[in-house]
């Protein structure tokens, strides 16, 4: 692509600069919607964009502002705890190109009715979140937030809030917890956060990516944003490449883009001109899939990859090459969501628990012995008990990356247990 | 006591969030606590629990929820390295191992002279930048990305210098 919408910093070094994201027509639309527009106006035009969560959900953004409860205060959420193996998206934009996130942030506060916003970092990320804490505060003495903008009656206040390491907290209701100063556990919905959110006000909850996204849309409007990407999936996303590739990076591509052409044309192919094996779609948190010819050629968009047996999620692709044994990386995922299970639910923080002893098995685990046969079907058998009996999403992603490792790729379960690890 | 050293920070961090839900300022008043002493002894947890009205198990509760809260002293300098599966896929559990050497410890022990803890962890959002660690101090958490055990090495150097100079 020409030119970037969201990684701007790539074309325009210095736009992390307020001086240079004014120049740059920053804030522009957020002075717009604030002085010649209402809030449903607002929603409408993000409506017609077609945006949807980046964070994974992709759940309509226009029509989550549109669904919050006729009640005040409410409340503007940012979800910036980005924790998922393989996504380091979010990052890059609050690095590169802090103000039109945080203008995105300002439209959405405006769009809801919300006089106060909280961006809810992980704690690791500890030096950037001080740089952005300077930008809101450069915001604020340039009359850009604070109180009785542009001449309005309108204010707006943007806060910071640390995590402390907890994967979970990217699960929206439990970030609302944390942020409630509370152990990071899920909430049983309904009602959701645009009914009952923070404080039990209404409130959005929304991914850094989404956000940067509503200044240009706003500027440009819905038919431009709608001129990239699918009918179903408009627009441009930041694509996370890592593992097993030449150029490890993160890459802003319609949605739509090949794995192919994502892996190959801009990730620079498989790392030492070895083959490629398996494809990890949306980080730990998705189906395993065979890089098949099939698979390679599949356009990554939310419709697309179910088709296939996965999903898109945050669009954290991790590649595999030919020298890993499946078994090796379900241990590695089954490790991961051991450890995140908070353990609210216990089909969850049983089931993780029990999947990670079986793979060590698998895996050479210190005083384990090898796994036998039968040890392949009791791991689909664990995975059974979770699904579907969670409060949310985290042990339905365990259960569905160690089910897909198993039924997809057995033959190399089956070498374990001859070869031994 | 926090509260007679950083009256004014505290102050300013409970003023961030609704009158009635001051409960909301017990994260940062944790890491606020653990600069202070260094981890989050029980009289640290007693100190927080009671700036807001809260059970001090309460407050137990979420420093052992949390991996950023420590409840037990360690090195100066918590040397964190992602092993998780995209750092994995580019060398890091080499790296782990090669570091464990480099300092004579194994994971979650602490180096004699107090400077080093090894510990692994998880996702960092820098798979793109493995193999990769941070390291977390008393006042902040620092990333330190495309990682030989030659830059490590030099970097644990200028730690151990800078030590020696006071």
């Amino acid at each position: 692509m020409a030119e970037h919408v969201l990684l701007r910093h790539r074309d325009i070094p210095e736009i992390g600069n307020l001086e240079v994201y004014l120049e740059h027509g920053g804030f522009e639309a957020f002075k717009t919607a604030v002085t010649k527009q209402t809030p449903e106006e607002v929603i409408e035009v993000v409506k017609a964009s077609g945006l949807r969560g980046r964070g994974g959900a992709a759940f309509p953004t226009g029509l989550k502002w549109a669904f919050l409860a006729d009640e005040m205060p409410r409340y503007v959420a940012v979800n910036a705890d980005e924790s998922e193996p393989g996504t380091f998206k979010d990052r890059e934009i609050m690095e590169g190109n802090p103000f039109q996130f945080l203008e995105g942030i300002a439209i959405c506060a405006y769009a809801a009715r919300a006089n106060l916003a909280y961006i809810y970092a992980r704690g690791e990320f500890w030096d950037l979140a001080g740089d952005l804490q300077e930008k809101i505060d450069e915001l604020r003495s340039r009359g850009l937030i604070g109180e009785k903008l542009f001449g309005t009656e309108y204010s707006l206040d943007i806060r910071l809030h640390y995590g402390a390491g907890a994967y979970i907290c990217g699960e929206e209701s439990a970030m609302l917890e944390s942020l409630e100063g509370k152990l990071g556990m899920p909430r049983l919905r309904p009602p959701f956060p645009t009914v009952k959110g923070l404080f039990a006000k209404p409130t959005v909850v929304n991914n850094v990516e989404t956000l940067a996204n509503v200044p240009p849309i706003m500027t440009n409007g819905a038919q431009w944003y709608r001129s990239f990407g699918t009918e179903k999936s408009s627009g441009v996303k930041v694509f996370c490449l890592s593992g097993h590739v030449e150029k490890p990076d993160n890459y802003e591509l319609p949605l739509g883009t090949t794995f192919r052409q994502l892996i190959f044309e801009h990730g620079g192919g498989i790392l030492g001109g070895r083959q490629i094996k398996a494809i990890l779609p949306a980080g730990a948190s998705a189906a395993i899939l065979p890089a098949t010819d099939d698979v390679l050629d599949t356009p990554m968009d939310y419709e697309s990859l179910p088709k296939v047996g996965s999903t898109l999620g945050s669009a954290s692709i991790i590649v595999l090459d030919e020298t890993v044994n499946i078994a090796w990386a379900e241990y590695k995922i089954t490790r991961f969501f051991e450890h995140e299970s908070c353990g609210k639910c216990t089909p969850c923080r049983e089931g993780t628990y029990w999947m990670l002893h079986v793979l060590e098995r698998f895996n050479g685990g210190e005083g384990v012995h090898n796994a036998a046969d039968e040890d392949i079907d009791l791991l689909a058998s664990v995975a059974d008990g979770i699904q579907g009996k969670c409060l949310c999403a985290l042990g339905e992603f365990a259960a569905a990356a160690v089910a897909a490792g198993v039924e997809r790729f057995r033959s190399d379960f089956e070498l374990r247990v001859v070869n031994g690890r | 006591m926090l509260v007679d050293k950083h009256q004014a920070e505290i102050e300013a961090i409970i003023e961030r969030y609704p009158i009635e839900h001051k409960r909301a300022a017990v994260m940062p008043l944790l890491y606020l606590a653990q600069r202070e002493y260094g981890y989050l002894p029980q009289e640290a947890i007693d100190e927080v629990a009671g700036l807001l009205d809260l059970d001090p198990t309460q407050v137990g509760g979420l420093v052992r929820f949390y991996t950023l809260y420590h409840e037990k002293p360690g090195g100066k300098y918590r040397i964190q390295i992602c092993t998780d599966l995209p750092c994995a896929l580019r060398g890091a559990e080499a790296f782990a191992e090669e570091m464990g050497e480099e300092l004579g410890i194994a994971v979650n022990e602490t180096t004699e002279d107090g400077l080093f803890t090894v510990e692994h962890v998880m996702c960092l959002a820098a798979c793109h930048r493995a193999p990769m660690f941070q390291v977390q101090e008393v006042d902040g958490i620092h990333y330190h990305e495309d990682q030989t055990i030659e830059t490590a090495r030099a970097w644990i150097q200028a730690v151990r210098e800078a030590q020696a100079d006071g």
